[in-house]
């Protein structure tokens, strides 16, 4: 066949030489997307294979039951069936006062007794403390608390009324990731010794834990669903090994699909660069294709000569891509580490390496196809005139067809990883307007300079802008680098600025910044008084009466629960719905949810200013004796319990039943720093019921927060204190984290435009080399030239940063407002940052493309360029 | 003594839209050449001499008329067909040499064996080379020659595959009259000695005259079609 003759080889071969190395600088482009997508595939692969591998340590046991109160005695029977291997745990928020430096956080205290871990082990320092500490007065606490209240072991711990020694650091608790700790950094003492601690009392919040060793014939689904039958009353929540891994695989999915969509982006911008820098070297292929065409070869050859030299030149970078995708592997585990929960052992995967390297070939393929469509149309009767009809220009139907292919396979890959054929339709249909608007920008830029050129300007500013629409010119594939570079990068760091501005929004000079909560009754005044003597002004007390749902609409919660339970049943027999799906967002045990849940409300006879009223009225206060009490509930709770104004909803106040009617339902604004309540009663009610308070302070700095907390955990063990500024501190940090995993995949964009910004620069560099010449042969002086250039780059860098910056300013917006519900006002520091640094970079590669041309004789610098 | 004619044209016309108006760039031309014979196409700038060349070496398509190239009707031919018969039977010679860039003297020279898919090619080649001279320059790159060089590496491409027919455009066109002069000498040797036709374009009288028979056009149209000033010498003497 004639298509694949020797000579089509030889000539793509021989045809490359002089030009191999600038060609790999452009193909090169996709080298980095295809090393994103590797690494990542590739790591996925990895901890998939980790998680199977390292299942059970996930949970630590086979079986977790867990409640809010403490085991029935028909449970704990019903356990004894189950498995004598058996641990206990109890666990609460609670302060840790540490007194050798009297400092205090709010810590998570577990209570273990038994074998647990199962699977995996507490990893502590030193080693033997893990299982020691059970045997006396001792805890373990969170080796990042250490180290912030700058404790040792060997010293004490204050746990409620208890002082503990610290026995160990806490390294490594199986199936939590690191992350946790810094949420809430976790303390574990004795089972034996939590009464003595006074923490756990009526109205605490507490969740009682059971961990089981199973024989391998027992079934853990079968006794979970046998214990969810049995006990569908109480409020239990049962976890497996299996339901562990499908939502760590369900996290894992996401994080994978995201940094793979990241990588994606940075292959595709790879693919535009590759189009590009194909397109600008085709140029100037015309008049060897025309000359090839003269002695016979036939369109298809010289067509197949130069998409040979793409597809070699396309699978060396990709290959590139694949080695170097292996590396950025290793260094993933490092920093994803705080966020997973299982050790990581790199491992290469073939499949990863061989997906990515045939990906990046594939894109190089696509994208260097539409260039090189129109060589097909080249007439060899440009021998004989070289301004012979421009060719390759009319309609091109394989051309529609290939932008086809292309769009199709880029919602293909996106589907791939999203899993949901809107979203990747959404996907495409962005990055398909990203891309249209810079087009559509660089387009504007060639008319307006053409339209409203300056004649009357100087001549080297004429000349500079002139290089913007000019034959050769480098506006479109400049526009689109760096335009879609700046554009991802900002959208990213403006994300993330204002999701901290979110959370940093919650301080201000009159907010409260200080709450202390689980107050009883009997200690408000003492813990009050306390708080005002250390000159902390307080601004509210709230309340606090624990209740549950009994009946709605006169049907008592247990029928409720039992017509699910049943409709449960039904569904899995009939195979509608299986066991995994079940837990879903829409699944029975959201479902339970609103029935079964402890509710913590209030009474007032106000609205606060983080509600708004959506239906109904709100009543304040009513007489004593009133029946039913007029309440108000969050508008997304009472539509969950399918709950009109004016239906009927029976509370069980400890023990004492509450006839209530649905007065309203409110909105509520939940990112304030101050107690959200589903439901609010009015005054006259609740007044004489068992409760406890909250006081939400303002504190004037840190320090102050730190004394009124120190004074009040020191006289009431069992108060519990969180300020604003550690809740930042933790989110920024944790942010920071996230930030940096996204911004160092972000990178691969980034670098990527730029070998795309170089590849351009370079593929024109012999148009504007000769132009150069040319001009310092008519008497230009360096500096002339050098201006020339520096206008016609400023420009173009201008222009593409300012387009980058809208559109990611536009992202961030849309973002904040629909994907998290906030307001956005971005701040014009990093823009202002991110403009000057797109046009400088634009500007330097430009100009350094440059150098080494004006410092030689125009001849000598036009033959050596013909050749290379 | 009438000789097969190698390269029939009859009745051609080219015409080329240019917005609205119609250019005629040729009108029903037509000559005969037979094989082995040299001829030149004269005519000042515009007349058409180019794209008549064009249209003989099935490199463009007539509006009207028929070419036939070694009996071989080229309107009736597609691209792939037209490329291979250029490939057979075609040298071609360009003003400005049109050598491939990219590919050394030897190589620029074995192209055309090359896609023919012919063996041992850069013996041939090689061979080539030596008859124009630059056997020491093989290794060399296009622009590290002078243009005369470039010329000479040039004719031995054009006559490495043993055309039947050599087309030139202005091959001297771009060089010294030194340089100009050792390649006409080049080009009619090397035509003689493989026995090719020869048609040249040029606007040269002097190149012309060399020829054995010069068509003049003027506007798109024949103007005269005579036996050449050297050849009409030779039968003047002859009939002495």
């Amino acid at each position: 066949m004639k298509i694949l003759s020797p000579w089509i080889w030889k000539m793509a071969w021989r045809d490359s030489r002089a030009s191999r190395r600038r060609l790999l600088l452009f193909v090169s482009s996709i080298t980095l997307g295809v090393a994103a997508l590797v690494a990542i595939t590739s790591f996925g692969y990895n901890l998939r294979e980790r998680v199977d591998h390292q299942a059970k340590e996930l949970l630590g046991a086979d079986l977790e039951v867990s409640s809010r109160d403490e085991f029935s005695d028909e449970l704990v029977e019903a356990f004894d069936d189950i498995s004598t291997r058996r641990s206990h745990q109890i666990s609460t928020s609670t302060m840790a006062f540490f007194p050798k430096n009297g400092g205090t956080r709010l810590v998570q205290l577990r209570a273990l007794e038994g074998e647990f871990p199962y699977y995996g082990e507490l990893v502590t320092d030193p080693p033997q403390a893990g299982q020691r500490f059970k045997q006396g007065r001792y805890a373990l606490v969170d080796d990042g608390l250490m180290v912030q209240m700058d404790a040792q072991v060997g010293e004490t711990v204050r746990l409620g009324n208890l002082q503990f020694t610290i026995l160990g650091r806490l390294i490594e608790i199986p199936g939590e990731a690191p992350v946790a700790a810094m949420v809430g950094p976790r303390v574990y003492i004795p089972y034996n010794l939590m009464s003595e601690t006074g923490l756990i009392t009526l109205g605490s919040r507490a969740r009682w834990r059971a961990f089981f060793k199973l024989d391998p014939q027992q079934d853990p689904l079968a006794i979970e669903e046998d214990l969810r039958q049995r006990f569908r009353h109480e409020r239990l929540g049962i976890d497996t090994v299996q339901e562990r891994k499908r939502e760590l695989g369900a996290a894992i999915e996401n994080l994978y699909s995201f940094l793979n969509l990241v990588g994606f982006v940075a292959l595709l911008l790879g693919g535009i660069g590759v189009a590009s820098s194909i397109h600008l070297y085709l140029k100037q292929k015309i008049s060897t294709v025309a000359v090839l065409r003269c002695l016979g070869a036939v369109s298809r050859q010289t067509f197949t000569v130069y998409l040979l030299q793409a597809a070699g030149l396309g699978l060396i970078s990709a290959l590139l891509g694949g080695l170097l995708g292996l590396g950025v592997q290793m260094m993933l585990p490092y920093m994803l580490t705080d966020f997973l929960p299982v050790d990581i052992e790199f491992s290469i995967s073939p499949a990863a390496l061989i997906w990515g390297v045939l990906l990046g070939l594939g894109v190089t393929l696509l994208f260097a196809l539409l260039p090189l469509l129109p060589v097909r149309r080249i007439t060899p009767l440009l021998t004989l005139r070289a301004d012979y009809e421009s060719s390759g220009t009319g309609r091109d139907p394989l051309r529609w067809l290939l932008s086809g292919i292309i769009a199709v396979a880029v919602f293909a890959f996106a589907w791939a990883q999203l899993r949901d054929a809107a979203e990747a339709a959404w996907f495409v249909a962005g990055l398909a307007a990203v891309f249209a608007l810079l087009a559509a920008v660089a387009y504007a830029i060639m008319f307006v300079t053409r339209r409203w050129f300056p004649r009357s300007a100087g001549y080297v500013l004429r000349q500079g802008l002139a290089n913007l629409y000019r034959p050769h010119n480098q506006t479109l594939v400049l526009m689109l680098a760096l335009g879609l570079g700046t554009f991802l990068i900002m959208t990213l760091f403006l994300v993330q600025e204002s999701l901290l501005g979110q959370v940093s929004g919650l301080s201000g000079e009159d907010r409260p910044n200080l709450v202390f909560f689980d107050i009883q009754n009997d200690q408000l005044e003492g813990v009050r008084e306390k708080v005002l003597q250390q000159g902390i002004q307080i601004d509210n007390e709230v309340p606090m009466v624990t209740m549950r749902v009994a009946a709605v609409k006169g049907r008592p919660v247990r029928e409720i629960l039992d017509e699910m339970a049943e409709r449960r049943q039904e569904e899995t027999r009939e195979g509608r719905e299986n066991r995994e799906e079940g837990l879903g967002p829409d699944g029975p045990a959201r479902r339970r949810w609103p029935f079964v849940r402890e509710y913590r409300s209030t009474y007032r006879d106000h609205l606060n200013d983080a509600e708004t009223l959506v239906e109904g009225r709100f009543t304040g206060r009513v007489e004593p004796g009133t029946s039913p009490v007029p309440i108000s509930m969050d508008q997304r709770i009472a539509d969950m319990m399918r709950l009109e104004i004016g239906d009927r909803i029976t509370f069980d106040v400890q023990g004492l039943p509450l006839e209530c009617v649905l007065g309203s339902t409110r909105d509520i604004e939940w990112e304030r720093f101050q107690p959200a309540f589903f439901v609010v009663f009015p005054r006259g009610v609740l007044e004489e019921a068992p409760q406890f308070h909250v006081l939400v302070a303002r504190a004037e700095s840190t320090e102050a927060s730190g004394q009124a907390q120190r004074a009040v955990v020191a006289d009431f063990p069992n108060v519990s204190a969180i300020d604003l500024s550690l809740i930042l501190s933790t989110v920024d940090e944790i942010l920071d984290k996230v930030a940096f995993v996204i911004r160092f995949m972000a990178l691969f964009s980034v670098i990527t435009g730029l070998i795309v910004l170089a590849g351009a620069v370079i593929t024109g560099r012999f148009q504007r080399i000769r132009e150069s010449v040319l001009l310092r042969t008519l008497g230009a002086s360096r500096r002339q030239v050098r201006r020339i250039l520096l206008i016609e780059y400023l420009s173009l860098g201008i222009m593409a940063a300012l387009t980058g910056l809208i559109l990611a300013v536009a992202a961030a917006w849309a973002l904040a407002v629909f994907a998290f519900e906030t307001d956005y006002a971005p701040s014009p520091l990093p823009l202002a940052l991110a403009f000057l640094l797109v046009g400088f970079l634009t500007v330097t590669i430009g100009m350094l493309n440059s150098r080494g041309i004006l410092d030689r004789p125009p001849l000598e610098v036009l033959r050596t360029e013909e050749v290379h | 003594m009438e000789r097969k004619g190698i390269l029939e044209v009859e009745s051609l016309t080219k015409t080329y839209r240019s917005g609205e108006r119609e250019l005629t760039v040729l009108s029903d031309v037509s000559f005969s050449i037979g094989e082995g014979s040299t001829c030149a196409i004269v005519g000042p700038s515009g007349s058409g001499k180019t794209t008549l060349l064009g249209l003989c070496a099935g490199l463009d398509r007539p509006t009207s008329g028929t070419v036939r190239l070694d009996g071989i009707a080229l309107e009736n031919q597609d691209e792939e067909a037209l490329a291979e018969l250029r490939n057979e039977k075609v040298g071609f010679v360009f003003q400005t040499f049109q050598l491939i860039p990219t590919l050394t003297a030897l190589e620029n020279v074995m192209v055309p064996l090359e896609l023919r898919g012919e063996r041992r090619v850069a013996e041939r080649a090689r061979e080539l080379l030596v008859q124009v001279g630059l056997d020491d320059r093989a290794t060399h790159f296009p622009p590290q020659l002078s243009g005369g060089e470039q010329q000479r590496i040039a004719l031995a491409r054009a006559f490495v595959n043993r055309p039947r027919i050599l087309f030139a455009d202005e091959p001297t066109g771009n060089l010294d009259s030194d340089t100009g002069e050792k390649i006409e000498q080049l080009i009619f040797r090397l035509n003689e000695e493989a026995g090719t036709t020869l048609v040249l374009v040029t606007h040269d009288p002097e190149l012309a005259g060399r020829t054995q028979r010069i068509i003049r056009l003027k506007g798109g149209r024949v103007v005269s079609d005579d036996l050449s000033s050297s050849e009409a010498a030779t039968v003047v003497r002859f009939r002495k």
